[in-house]
C-alpha cells in the first residue's frame, strides 16, 4: 500500500488513465488523483472546492504558522506540504503518546496548539473542563454529517452542538511477527499467557492505561472500560506478574517490531497496516474476547492562537481527496463515505482496516470515566514503577 | 546617615537583584510544590486545594522507583568517575598541548547532537541487530542488552561523561608540576606520587564532577524511559507519569519533595566531608 501519489506518472500510464477517463470507466476524481493532476490543482486551489472562494481574498490573514498536535505515524506529509503551498501557513507538528498527556498539557494551559486530535472518549471531558468550544460548522463545508458513519461520530456532539469532527477510526488489537510467533493466536488470553511463557522478553504493551489495563481486563473477560475495583485488582495482578516478561512498555512499538527486538505488541490499526505493508510476516490480531474500537477527531482548543487557520486546516483535511491520501499513508480507515469512494478496493477490503463483523461487534468504545478514573491512572503508574 | 548605614544600604542594593532572583526562581516554586503536596487530586486530574497527608503516606507505592534511583544514580556516578579520571588524566598530563585542544573538543562533540538522538542510536546499538547479534555470532548465546539496568547504566555513563571529565581535567591541569618534582626528589615512586600528590589534589575536581553528575542522574528520566524500555523506572519517570498521565499533581508534588529531601541530605554530607577536607588542604598549600 505504498502511496504513489507523490511520484510522477509515466507518459504511458497517463494516456491509459486518460482513455479510461474518456470512456467513463473512472471518475474525474480518480483520474485527477492517479495522474497527479489533482495534487497540482490542489496547489492552485481549485481541487479543493471549499477553499476556492477563500483563495482569492482570505488566505492573507491566516498567520504564517499552525500548531498541529497529533499521534505518531498519523499523517501524510504530502497533504501538509500542499496545505502550506496553498495557504502559506507552515504546520508545526508535535506528537503525543496518550490522551492523558494531551489533556494534562491543555489543562496546564499555554500550549499554543491550534488543532489537536483527541479520541472519542475524551471529548466530553474537554467540553466539561471548558478546553474546547463548539465548532462553527459554517467554516467547515467539507464536513457533511450525511456522509459520516454515525456510530463513529456520536461522541463529538454534546447537547446538540458539534465539538469535533472525525479524522478516522480504528481498533486496538495486537500485532505478531509470524516468523517468530507460531501457533494460531486469536485471543487476549493467549496474548498474556504466551507473554509469560515462550514469548517472554519479546512482548510490548502501550504506555497507555486505556489499552494496557483494558486488554488485561479482557484476559478475564471483563469490560475494556471497567472501573470496578475488584476487576481492576485482578488486572493489576496480571500486569505485575507479566511485567518481568515484557520487552518494553512503550507506545512507539514500530521500531522494536521492525528490528526484531519485539515479536508481539499491543497495536493500533494503522501501525498494523504500516508494519504489514513493509513486512508481510506481521499479522494483526483482534482478541476474540473483544477490546477497543475508537474514533479520533480534529478539535480546536478554546485558546488556539490561529483559529482561522485552524478551521481552514481542518476543512482542508476533510476534503475527500485529501482525506483519501491520508488513509493511504497512515492506514487508518475513514469515517466518511465520500472518502471511501476514492479509495482503491485493496484498502477497502483490507481485513486489518475492516475486521470481520463477529470480531468487530464485540469491541467497545472507550468510556469517559476511564480517562478521569484515579484508580486506573494509579494502577498504570504502579505497574510501571513495580 | 552614618557611613556604616550608608554602606549597609549599598550592600543591600547590591544583593537585592540576586536575592530577588533566588526567591522568585528557587524559593517560590519550591513553596508551591510544598503546598501542592498536601493538596487533593481534582476529579478530572490536576490540583484541588485541601490538606491531607495521604500523598506522603502513599510514597511507598513508588518504592521501586526510589530504590532504582538511589542505587543506579550513585553507581552511575561511580562508574563515570572510574572512566572519566583516566581520560582526564590522559588529557591533562600525557597528551601534548598540540593534540590536547582537538581531543577536548572531541569530548564535547557528542553534546552537539540532541541527547534524544544519541539515545536512539544506543537503542540501535544495544538492540537485537546491534551488539547482541555480534555476541550471538561469536557463540555467546542470545544475550539481551536493551531495556535492562545495564543499558540504563551505560546510557547514563555515556550521557554524562563529559560533565565528569572537565572538572577533573581542570583540577589536574592546574596542578603545580613542582610538587611532582619535589615528590620525586624525596624518593617517591611515580605511583606513590600519584597516590599521595596528584590524586588528593584532584579530588576537588572529582567531587565537583560527581556532584554535577549525581544531581542530574537523580532527576534523569529520558535514559531510563528509552534504554530501560519503561521497565527500569526512576523517580523522574514516576514524576512524568504523575503529572502527565495520572494527572495527580499533589502526589507528584509529594514525590518531588521526597526527592529534594534526599538530595539535601546528600549535599549536606558532601559539604561536610569533601568540601571541608579539600578546603583545609588548599589552605595548607597556599
Amino acid at each position: 500500500m505504498s502511496s504513489n501519489d507523490d511520484k510522477p506518472i509515466t507518459a504511458r500510464r497517463f494516456m491509459e488513465e486518460l482513455r479510461r477517463y474518456q470512456r467513463g470507466s473512472v471518475t474525474r476524481r480518480h483520474f485527477l488523483g492517479v495522474t497527479g493532476l489533482g495534487a497540482a490543482m490542489a496547489v492552485l486551489g481549485s481541487a479543493v472546492p471549499a477553499l476556492k472562494p477563500r483563495a482569492a481574498y482570505a488566505f492573507g490573514d491566516l498567520g504564517d504558522t499552525l500548531a498541529f498536535t497529533t499521534w505518531p505515524n498519523y499523517f501524510n506529509q504530502k497533504n501538509i506540504d500542499d496545505f502550506t503551498a496553498l495557504t502559506g501557513v507552515n504546520v508545526q507538528i508535535s506528537v503525543f503518546g496518550s490522551n492523558e498527556e494531551m489533556l494534562a498539557k491543555l489543562q496546564a494551559g499555554g500550549t499554543g496548539w491550534d488543532v489537536f486530535v483527541p479520541t472519542n472518549y475524551t471529548i466530553s471531558t474537554y467540553n466539561k473542563l471548558g478546553l474546547i468550544d463548539a465548532l462553527d460548522t459554517a467554516k467547515l463545508p467539507n464536513y457533511d454529517p450525511a456522509s459520516q458513519e454515525s456510530r463513529f461520530t456520536g461522541e463529538a456532539t454534546i447537547d446538540g452542538k458539534l465539538y469535533a469532527v472525525p479524522k478516522d477510526w480504528g481498533t486496538t488489537g495486537y500485532v505478531i511477527n509470524t516468523e517468530k510467533v507460531t501457533g494460531d493466536m486469536t485471543s487476549w488470553k493467549q496474548f498474556w499467557d504466551r507473554t509469560m511463557d515462550d514469548l517472554s522478553g519479546r512482548v510490548m504493551v502501550h504506555d497507555y492505561q486505556l489499552t494496557t489495563i483494558g486488554n488485561a481486563l479482557k484476559y478475564f473477560g471483563y469490560s475494556f472500560n471497567s472501573v470496578d475495583p475488584g476487576e481492576l485488582k485482578q488486572a493489576e495482578d496480571l500486569l505485575i506478574k507479566a511485567k518481568p516478561h515484557l520487552f518494553a512498555i512503550n507506545s512507539d512499538y514500530q521500531p522494536s517490531m521492525r528490528n526484531g527486538d519485539a515479536w508481539m505488541s499491543v497495536c493500533w490499526t494503522g501501525d498494523a497496516s504500516q508494519l504489514h505493508r513493509d513486512i508481510p510476516a506481521m499479522r494483526y490480531v483482534l482478541g476474540s474476547e473483544g477490546g477497543e474500537i475508537w474514533t479520533d477527531f480534529y478539535a480546536i482548543p478554546k485558546d488556539a492562537p490561529h483559529k482561522e487557520a485552524a478551521y481552514v486546516f481542518v476543512n482542508f483535511m476533510l476534503d475527500p481527496f485529501v482525506n483519501a491520501r491520508e488513509v493511504q499513508a497512515h492506514g487508518y480507515p475513514s469515517t466518511d463515505s465520500k472518502t471511501n469512494a476514492l479509495l482503491p478496493d485493496k484498502i477497502l477490503n483490507d481485513p486489518i482496516l475492516y475486521p470481520a463483523k463477529d470480531l468487530l461487534s464485540k469491541l467497545e468504545f472507550g468510556a469517559a470515566a476511564t480517562l478521569t478514573d484515579p484508580l486506573r491512572a494509579e494502577i498504570m503508574a504502579r505497574f510501571k514503577s513495580a | 546617615m552614618t557611613a556604616a548605614t550608608r554602606s549597609r544600604i549599598g550592600t543591600a542594593a547590591m544583593v537585592a537583584p540576586a536575592a530577588l532572583f533566588f526567591i522568585v526562581l528557587l524559593v517560590l516554586p519550591l513553596v508551591v510544590v510544598l503546598v501542592y503536596s498536601f493538596g487533593l487530586r481534582a476529579p478530572a486530574g490536576g490540583y484541588q486545594p485541601g490538606f491531607t497527608l495521604d500523598n506522603y503516606l502513599n510514597l511507598p507505592a513508588r518504592a521501586a522507583a526510589f530504590l532504582n534511583t538511589i542505587t543506579l544514580a550513585p553507581l552511575g556516578t561511580l562508574v563515570t568517575v572510574l572512566i572519566a579520571y583516566p581520560l582526564a588524566y590522559f588529557l591533562a598530563v600525557k597528551v601534548s598541548p598540540r593534540w590536547r585542544t582537538l581531543l577536548l573538543v572531541l569530548v564535547i562533540v557528542p553534546f552537539w547532537a540532541s541527547q534524544l538522538l544519541r539515545i536512539y542510536a544506543w537503542m540501535m546499538i544495544l538492540g537485537n541487530r546491534g551488539i547482541p547479534s555480534l555476541l550471538f555470532a561469536a557463540g555467546l548465546g542470545d544475550i539481551r542488552l536493551l531495556n535492562t539496568p545495564f543499558a540504563v547504566l551505560l546510557g547514563m555513563v555515556y550521557g554524562y561523561l563529559p560533565l565528569m571529565v572537565f572538572p577533573i581535567y581542570v583540577s589536574l591541569e592546574k596542578l603545580d608540576r613542582r610538587l611532582l618534582e619535589a615528590s620525586a626528589d624525596l624518593g617517591a615512586s611515580p605511583f606513590r606520587t600519584f597516590l599521595q600528590v596528584t590524586l588528593p589534589l584532584s579530588l576537588p575536581g572529582v567531587a565537583t564532577g560527581s556532584m554535577l553528575v549525581f544531581i542530574l542522574l537523580m532527576g534523569e528520566f529520558i535514559i531510563p524511559a528509552f534504554l530501560g524500555g519503561g521497565k527500569v523506572f526512576f523517580i523522574g519517570n514516576a514524576l512524568v507519569d504523575l503529572f502527565l498521565q495520572s494527572r495527580n499533581w499533589p502526589f507528584g508534588a509529594a514525590v518531588s519533595v521526597a526527592l529534594v529531601a534526599i538530595m539535601l541530605v546528600v549535599i549536606v554530607i558532601y559539604m561536610r566531608f569533601i568540601l571541608g577536607r579539600s578546603g583545609t588542604r588548599r589552605m595548607v598549600l597556599s
